[in-house]
């Protein structure tokens, strides 16, 4: 059963090396003349006339939010998921309850327009 | 055989690895040029033909160009943060194949978390994103994480929730058991009873890899690159096999949850079951994993990109209560043991 987790471990250390070798034969093989214009941020034609960390619409903010509740839930799921033949109605209906309190918080942030997006 | 048992354990899964890693590489370096002949031909163009034999060297000549090519690192960037996203966004990309299986035991690591491991690794790819999209100081990079980052979320909730319904149905995080659950030939596949799901789990798969139509975070148009704007050369060849490795891997496992995996699909029907019974379970496992990577190119080449407020709508206020409900269903219908999915005897 180890040995499975250490096939992982190789393999995530292997697809590590992966991911360095081409950015290191690049800056290799590559060359390397640097001037300001060309380091500065991307911009259409002029220079850049306001810093990139800028503010930003806070809708992405409580998107992140809900995220996390929800991800949440699917961990709960997860585990309910493998068993719920061998535990029959009795957890169907647990689960039922659960995924209702759910779906009240839903059809809240729903109405509360925290999923609207315009 | 006697050899291979001999050699030390590490040796085994380095060995193994590579012969999952190089493959890999392969498909998806001639994927990209798949797509670009794929669209041309559905364009009316014929795509790449220059180098090699209907340019099937393009990928070799590209990988060489960009090798090259110098990697820019802007003057205001987080230098380190910079250098670190596309390792984020690849090393998750190809450590979730450790756990694929191939065929029936053909599998690196059989581990019983599998299609937790698979989620969580999946899950990883956001930050690779984000991160890129920070270090770069740049405003283009900045909206494109951004947008990238809210939708990725998004659709995770309900691919998660379409993951519950295959647990359920399967009763096992093992991907082979959960293969081996839909035995039985094409009827038998979740694909039927999770009909839903399958539909749901496919498109958060496209949005999740930012393909065409659900692009938005790339928009070529209007935020020239999103989050990869400010990379080059080798640096940005990182994030493409990235986003082309995780095609590969949402059309594989779209193959072993939904599709049956490497069982035939004639499984049970009479004179084309013997008639097919010599082809290797790979082979089939391919042929849906090909065509899968095929519709990827398919949608691209056929919808127009989605506008950012409806894409949110579909993942949260379409696919969400879709999969809620569904997963009852499906619940009440293994409780039931509902034929001929769930029979007692199964």
């Amino acid at each position: 059963m180890l040995d499975n987790y250490l096939h992982i471990l190789i393999f995530i250390l292997v697809a590590s090396l992966i991911s360095i070798a081409p950015p290191i034969l690049g800056s290799l093989l590559g060359p390397r003349r640097a001037y300001a214009e060309k380091d500065s941020p991307y911009e259409c034609g002029f220079a850049a006339f306001e810093n990139a960390r800028m503010q930003f619409d806070v809708r992405y903010y409580l998107v992140a939010i809900l995220f996390i509740v929800f991800d949440l839930e699917i961990a709960f799921l997860f585990p309910w998921a493998i068993v719920v033949k061998e535990l029959g109605m009795a957890g169907f209906m647990a689960m039922f309850v659960f995924l209702g309190i759910l779906v009240v918080g839903f059809i809240y942030e729903w109405k509360k327009g925290a999923l609207e997006w315009e | 055989m006697e050899l291979w048992s001999l050699l030390p354990v590490p040796v085994q899964s380095l060995i193994a690895t590579v012969l999952i890693i190089l493959p890999l590489l392969g498909v998806v370096a001639w994927y990209t040029y798949a797509e670009r002949k794929v669209i041309g031909y559905m364009q009316v163009r014929i795509g790449p033909n220059r180098v090699g034999w209907r340019g099937l060297l393009q990928p070799i000549a590209d990988a060489l160009k960009l090798m090259m090519k110098e990697i820019i690192i802007p003057t205001q960037a987080n230098k380190q943060l910079f250098l670190i996203a596309p390792m984020i966004s690849i090393i998750p990309a190809l450590a979730a194949w450790a756990v694929i299986p191939f065929d029936a035991g053909l599998v690196l690591a059989d581990i019983n978390a599998g299609l937790l491991y698979v989620l969580a690794m999946t899950s990883l790819g956001v930050y690779g994103v984000i991160i890129a999209g920070w270090a770069s100081n740049s405003k283009y990079a900045f909206l494109g994480s951004l947008r990238a980052a809210a939708q990725i979320v998004a659709y995770e909730i309900a691919m998660g929730f379409a993951l519950v319904g295959v647990l359920v149905a399967a009763g096992s995080l093992n991907f082979s058991a959960i293969v081996m659950a839909q035995q039985g030939g094409v009827w038998h596949w979740f694909w039927l009873p999770l009909l839903p799901l399958f539909g749901v789990y496919y498109i958060s798969g496209v949005a999740e890899t930012n393909r065409a139509p659900f692009d938005v975070a790339e928009g070529e148009s209007e935020i020239v690159a999103g989050f990869h704007v400010e990379y080059s050369g080798m640096a940005f060849a990182i994030f493409f096999l990235a986003e082309y490795a995780n095609m590969v891997l949402i059309a594989m496992l779209t193959t072993l949850m939904f599709f049956g995996g490497w069982l035939s699909p004639f499984q049970g029907i009479p004179v084309l079951e013997s008639l097919f019974a010599g082809v290797p379970g790979i082979i089939w496992l391919l042929i849906k994993t090909f065509f899968f990577m095929f519709t990827f190119l398919w949608l691209r080449a056929t919808f127009p990109r989605y506008r950012y407020d409806q894409i949110m709508r579909l993942g949260w206020k379409v696919f969400i209560p879709i999969t809620i409900v569904w997963i009852l269903v499906v619940a009440l219908a293994v409780v039931f043991e509902v034929s001929p999915w769930w029979s007692a005897t199964a």
